[in-house]
């Protein structure tokens, strides 16, 4: 029996086995594969070791104090740690965050903080967030877990209908700025259909909230103080794939990171890379084949605020080089590479060698077995900026 | 099992993730599921679906966001009416889905419209770590359906709930409107791999569930007792059903994955 459990152990975020796991929430599966020990069947299947991307660290901040190695779920511990410190009125809730949640971004606080400021919801993803906009109104500091990206949409109407909209339909008189919804989002290597999806695009299309998605620890918590300190209701998307895999040294002190500040971490010549999140990783290496084979230069940038996005910052990119290529897990059709293409070539029409370019994920429900395939990995990249460097 | 034998194969049944047992009992073999699980071109969705996506005749499946099934249990249950071959939709959900706002609009619906459904809670007593008195303002999930009525079942019994299940669908098929079960329960198990189910209660308390109310073993001591059955036969039983799963399992392992085409189909 142990034997078997350690067959298919499979941590949450790290790469892992695919095709064997079947799937995160699979309690029976195990108890049906319990093999007698005479039986050695091996799998036939190639396995897969490895991520689609390799993280690259960010510097070590000089600017913000004294620093801790972290990853990613430790440095979203931290800034709830500096939001629950300073501010009295900051509550944490969600399903399961008191034990820690279940990534362990909330370890410790409950400890530390009391158990009326970090408190378990029931399994109501509607009510959670409904509750976190009265709760923003009336004056706490609200910062609200769904557990998965892909259980909001039951509280798809709460932020459209309610929490985007309360600052304009009452003029002003009453507002949930200060509501948080933090969420795990992003393909993990085996979560299949409802664990994998990334929808900001849903609510791209919604003024009146702000989505924000990290690339790594130190973005993370800068990001995510600045969506707890921003007026107006903020998303925060966690890429879940980077709970572990991403470490850096991070502040521990208190700091913020701009919103709606889209930055280049790489500058180049020939072709703009825009993308958010893990895929930031994915096109760091695209940049590195391109300049090695192609000798194409590459200018990366990190999107990180999807809602309101830094159309100065990319539009200026795309006026040097005039080519552009957007990534990003979700579906491409409606995906928010859509909406960054149409309004560069609004701008930059004049500007362009090649039509703008998309990769990104098939119009089809995230796939189980399928998902190496489905994925924008790196060729698929390299693939498109072959092409619009030939155009 | 104690449902399957409460129902017939032409009524229906929905249920949330937890859906391996359900998938055989609708008719599934073993080797189909455990291909599924592994995700194999033979499994019973072709591999597509994996653990939490099962689906068969009858069967909806096999559904991800719990809740979420349980309007389309009483959509099932309408289509059972509307066709009025005397069938029954059986919907089940469990105590962590108990608080989801969708539930009660299906009670709302069932009962308006006196839909021929059976809707059953699986109380198992956590949500995934949860407690049930840490989650849910009353735990007796089987009043919850407030005008719907409801009865509350020893789920560890297979012939209470095989007694209860058939007792809920002859109310339901004399049209008397929906019926709320509540299946008092047990998971072993954490509730998936990265649970270990232990952070949240003790393992005496596991032991002493498997020791005192484990369903199959309840159900053997009574037919040893009742001389309905010999141990010898009951370990015949056993030997056969191990090289099944094994069979199944070797299946499972070397079946080939779904081919790239079926990625968009």
């Amino acid at each position: 029996m142990a034997a078997t459990r350690l067959f298919l152990r499979a941590s949450p975020v790290k790469s892992s086995l695919t095709g064997l796991t079947g799937g995160v929430r699979g309690s029976l599966g195990l108890t049906l594969l319990k093999l007698s020990p005479d039986c050695t069947a091996q799998p036939t299947a190639p396995r897969r070791h490895a991520a689609h991307f390799t993280f690259h660290p960010d510097p070590v901040p000089t600017q913000y104090g004294p620093t801790q190695k972290m990853n990613l779920f430790q440095s979203v511990t931290s800034a709830l740690d500096n939001t629950l410190a300073g501010d009295p009125t900051a509550v944490i809730f969600g399903e399961d965050v008191a034990f820690g949640g279940v990534f362990r971004c909330t370890v410790g606080l409950r400890d530390k903080y009391g158990k009326d400021r970090v408190f378990n919801t029931p399994l109501c993803e509607q009510g959670i967030v409904g509750f976190g906009i009265g709760a923003a109104a009336a004056g706490a500091t609200a910062i609200a877990e769904i557990q998965f990206a892909d259980y909001i949409y039951p509280a798809f109407d709460q932020i459209v209908n309610e929490a985007a909209k309360y600052r304009y339909r009452s003029g002003n008189m009453f507002d949930c700025g200060r509501l948080t919804i933090r969420s795990p989002w992003g393909c993990v290597g085996h979560g299949s259909i409802y664990h994998s999806q990334s929808p900001e695009a849903f609510f791209a299309h919604c003024p009146g909230i702000k989505i924000v998605v990290p690339r790594g620890p130190v973005q993370a918590k800068g990001l995510l103080l600045s969506c707890i300190a921003d007026q107006n209701p903020c998303i925060f998307f966690e890429p879940k794939i980077l709970y572990r895999a991403a470490v850096e040294q991070v502040p521990t002190e208190a700091y913020h990171v701009p919103l709606s500040q889209a930055e280049v971490l790489q500058e180049g010549s020939d072709l703009t890379l825009v993308a958010w999140g893990t895929q930031v990783h994915v096109m760091r290496e695209v940049a590195a084949m391109a300049q090695e084979k192609l000798g194409v230069s590459c200018e990366l940038i990190d999107l990180q605020t999807i809602l309101p996005w830094d159309t100065e910052t990319v539009c200026k990119s795309v006026v040097k080089t005039g080519r552009l290529l957007i990534s990003h897990e979700a579906p491409v059709t409606g995906g928010f590479a859509a909406e960054i293409s149409s309004t560069v070539q609004e701008e930059c029409f004049l500007n362009l060698e090649a039509p703008i370019s998309r990769v990104c994920g098939y119009d089809t429900p995230f796939p189980h077995i399928f998902e190496p395939f489905y994925i924008p990995d790196k060729w698929k990249c390299f693939e498109a900026v072959k092409r619009m460097i030939n155009y | 099992v104690g449902i399957e034998a409460g129902i017939n194969p032409t009524d229906h049944l929905i249920t949330a993730y937890r859906i391996h047992g359900y998938t055989y009992t609708r008719g599934v073999s073993v080797k189909e599921i455990l291909a599924e699980l592994t995700g194999r071109k033979d499994g019973i969705a072709k591999g597509k679906g994996g653990s939490m996506h099962m689906y068969a005749k009858n069967f909806y499946g096999g559904n991800g966001i719990v809740g979420a099934q349980v309007p389309l249990g009483a959509g099932v249950a309408l289509a059972c009416q509307y066709q009025a071959k005397n069938e029954v939709c059986v919907t089940l959900y469990g105590d962590g889905a108990a608080n989801q706002g969708q539930i009660f609009e299906a009670f709302n619906m069932a009962a308006l419209w006196k839909l021929p459904c059976i809707f059953i809670c699986e109380n198992n007593k956590y949500g995934m770590g949860t407690s049930v008195e840490r989650a849910s303002a009353s735990t007796d999930y089987y009043k919850r359906g407030d005008y719907i009525p409801g009865l509350r079942v020893d789920g560890m019994d297979v012939l209470s709930v095989r007694e209860a299940t058939r007792f809920a669908a002859d109310y339901c098929r004399y049209g008397k409107g929906p019926i709320l079960m509540e299946l008092q329960t047990y998971r072993y198990h954490g509730h998936s791999m990265s649970d270990p189910g232990v952070s949240y209660r003790t393992r005496d308390e596991i032991q002493e569930v498997r020791g005192k109310s484990d369903p199959i073993t309840m159900l053997k001591d009574r037919m040893i007792s009742k001389n309905m059955a010999s141990l010898e036969e009951i370990k015949d039983i056993d030997a056969e059903i191990r090289k099944e799963i094994e069979e199944a399992a070797q299946f499972a392992t070397s079946d080939p994955e779904p081919p790239l085409e079926d990625l968009c189909n």
